[in-house]
């Protein structure tokens, strides 16, 4: 137990966690490296997404998208996975992982409800207790996806303090980890907390660019010149870039919620406007004042509302090597409605972030440049509230 | 070079009169600073060997709901860090025996600014400060600068933390934390673990006073553990006193009166 540099992107990652889950971390991180060695463990794995998350998803090729915006642009619709959104790939792996460490509960955080009904559909599946923390607020947001967990089986509990989403949630399933540590497997939704989370999460998202690489190779015999992913704590982007993070060619953008805007103080921006800090377990930027206090956040969008950022995005900011852009509410509404009409797919409000981040900068892209927009979730969840922000529902 | 840490003086001391140590905990500024800085010396008059005082956060997920609202109260009241280093400093000045800890997540000591807060916290008499989620892995960043100045990081040791255990008694400055029961701060009706065989294992490994934490809620409860140990910390038992007192609309001089009494029952010491 001496010095530990594991889990480190240049200053940030780390493992500042309370000592009673010390322990557990630990125990987390033995059973994934011992994972990781042994083929059975990814055959599994690579069978679960294939056949119970209908993996490979789809890289469409949008032609309308591409003729309006004068480049060739491609959606990797992980909106077409079962539970409807990237969550699945995280959680099927976690959970495997949870059912070798014979662990009986999962617990989990959720924002938009997506990584909730992920975990609740795994538990549902492999026979596991499940509870879901949420914040108040979010259950009123998206309380079709609270009826979807509780339908699978799950409880879902309201989280009342603080500003009552992401965040907050996130407090409480740690608190409820610290509780009874010993049978529960607490699925981590983002590539966020305390290491290892932070890479199991990057480590079963990359699929997503993994398959990128294979299908742009097969296609087109090159690589994108972009990618693009919104980014909340930052595991589909992740997802999507990790993979492609040594070709300097690739632009690498990500789209954080940048609210009413950035200088109007509500937003959920933690590159554009946050600092170093250290807070549910990792150091990473945070929106926080001078004395560490962690400020409110907003977003129209419940899964990007959180005042931080994995701390490999941090990195990856730091080094140059991918580029964040905020991205308001009002542009990704229109974003959200723009894809609909185009395409005919509804992206979900997440996800409408990226795809206003590219309409916002095609004047960087050409014909001949090929970028790639993952669409992180289907927008089914956010109907309503969108129609409700345009007045056309009530 | 720095005179001894004032906590080893206090538990030598103890030790050698057979005493036991009580450290109460109260978060700085519930309901306002003023009010902290009366219940801390009634605390002192009715017997309370440290103080303990915690940093409130605006997102403590190691706490339990009776901090998590002290803390809000807190913030609510404005209190800021420097309001609290001021508090230290004049106790610790009127109370020159009694040593002052401040319990506090890392991000409140980090985003101030390892330096600024170390240099100030000396200044103020803080002895030691108890972050809970700076585990061993991650002391190295702070350890120097807090040596540097004289200033222990109290180490927590729990029932999970299994082999962890050794190190964190070999390293410990001070005194031991010893979590005595699973999940966050706050009352507990009963526990879950053997005391002998906890307090054995981590006596076997070092010699140094250990004080038991998290869940004791009455003196009863408190002497039975203490048998095992050297000292006891009380928190939410005591916060949420406090939150009675507000409740019922009473003054700072109440409040710090009540919280006296409650405090002399538990050390049996004088009460009014």
């Amino acid at each position: 137990m001496n010095e530990n540099n594991c889990g480190r992107y240049g200053p940030y990652g780390g493992r500042y966690s309370g000592e009673t889950l010390m322990h557990a971390l630990q125990e987390l991180e033995d059973a994934y490296r011992k994972a990781q060695k042994d083929p059975a463990f990814g055959e599994e794995y690579a069978r679960f997404l294939r056949e119970y998350a209908g993996r490979p998803s789809l890289l469409y090729h949008a032609e309308r998208m591409s003729r309006d915006l004068g480049t060739t642009v491609y959606l990797k619709r992980e909106d077409l996975n079962h539970t409807g959104a990237h969550k699945i790939n995280n959680v099927l792996g976690q959970a495997l992982l949870a059912m070798r460490m014979g662990k009986k509960r999962l617990i989990a955080e959720t924002g938009a409800g997506q990584h909730g009904v992920a975990t609740a559909t795994a538990a549902a599946y492999f026979g596991l207790e499940c509870d879901v923390f949420m914040g108040k607020e979010d259950m009123i947001r998206q309380s079709l996806n609270v009826y979807r967990m509780e339908l699978l089986g799950a409880t879902v509990h309201e989280v009342t303090d603080g500003t009552a989403t992401l965040k907050d949630a996130t407090s409480e399933a740690l608190r409820e980890w610290s509780r009874r540590v010993d049978d529960t497997f607490y699925v981590i939704g983002s590539v966020v907390g305390p290491h290892p989370y932070p890479e199991i999460v990057r480590d079963f998202q990359r699929v997503i660019g993994d398959e990128i690489r294979v299908e742009m190779l097969e296609k087109h015999d090159r690589l994108p010149s972009a990618l693009l992913a919104c980014v909340g704590g930052g595991s589909n982007a992740m997802g999507t870039f990790y993979p492609f993070i040594g070709d300097p060619s690739v632009r690498l953008m990500a789209a954080e919620a940048g609210g009413e805007g950035v200088e109007s103080g509500r937003h959920a921006a933690t590159v554009a406007a946050g600092t170093t800090g250290v807070f549910h377990g990792m150091k990473s930027l945070f929106l926080q004042d001078d004395e560490g206090q962690i400020t409110p956040v907003y977003s129209i969008s419940a899964g990007m509302d959180y005042p931080g950022i994995g701390p490999e995005h941090a990195y990856l900011h730091d080094t140059g090597r991918a580029e964040y852009f905020s991205i308001t509410d009002d542009e990704a509404v229109d974003a959200f409605e723009y894809l609909s009409r185009m395409e005919g797919i509804i992206p979900a409000i997440e996800s409408s972030h990226a795809v206003a981040l590219l309409t916002k900068m095609k004047s960087e892209f050409t014909p001949d440049d090929i970028v790639v927009v993952t669409i992180s979730g289907r927008g089914d969840k956010d109907v309503e509230a969108i129609g409700r922000y345009r007045g056309k529902i009530r | 070079m720095h005179q001894d840490n004032k906590i080893d003086i206090t538990f030598r001391n103890l030790r050698a009169a057979g005493k036991k140590v009580f450290i109460p905990f109260i978060t700085a500024g519930d309901p306002d600073i003023e009010a902290t800085y009366l219940i801390a010396k009634e605390m002192i008059r009715n017997g309370a060997d440290l103080i303990e005082f915690g940093v409130p956060y605006s997102d403590p997920s190691m706490d339990g709901p009776v901090i998590m609202r002290a803390d809000k109260r807190a913030l609510e009241s404005g209190t800021r860090i420097q309001n609290i280093f001021d508090l230290v400093e004049k106790l610790s000045t009127e109370h020159p025996e009694t040593p002052f800890l401040l319990l506090l997540y890392y991000n409140s000591v980090f985003v101030y600014g390892l330096e600024k807060f170390f240099e100030a916290a000396e200044k103020a008499g803080i002895c030691g400060l108890i972050i809970p989620d700076l585990p061993l892995e991650e002391r190295s960043e702070a350890q120097p600068t807090a040596d540097a100045h004289g200033i222990y990081l109290i180490s927590m040791v729990t029932p999970t933390s299994g082999e962890r255990a050794e190190q964190i008694c070999k390293t410990a400055r001070g005194f031991l934390y010893c979590v005595t029961s699973l999940g966050v701060t706050g009352a507990r009706k009963s526990y879950e673990i053997s005391f002998t065989e906890y307090f054995d294992k981590l006596n076997a490994f070092s010699s140094i006073p250990k004080c038991a934490g998290f869940g004791i809620s009455d003196p009863e409860q408190k002497r039975r553990i203490e048998k095992f140990c050297d000292g006891t910390i009380v928190g939410s038992a005591i916060v949420r006193r406090i939150e009675e007192c507000i409740a019922a609309d009473m003054s700072h001089a109440d409040i710090a009166k009540q919280i006296g009494i409650q405090v002399s029952g538990f050390t049996g010491g004088k009460a009014l």
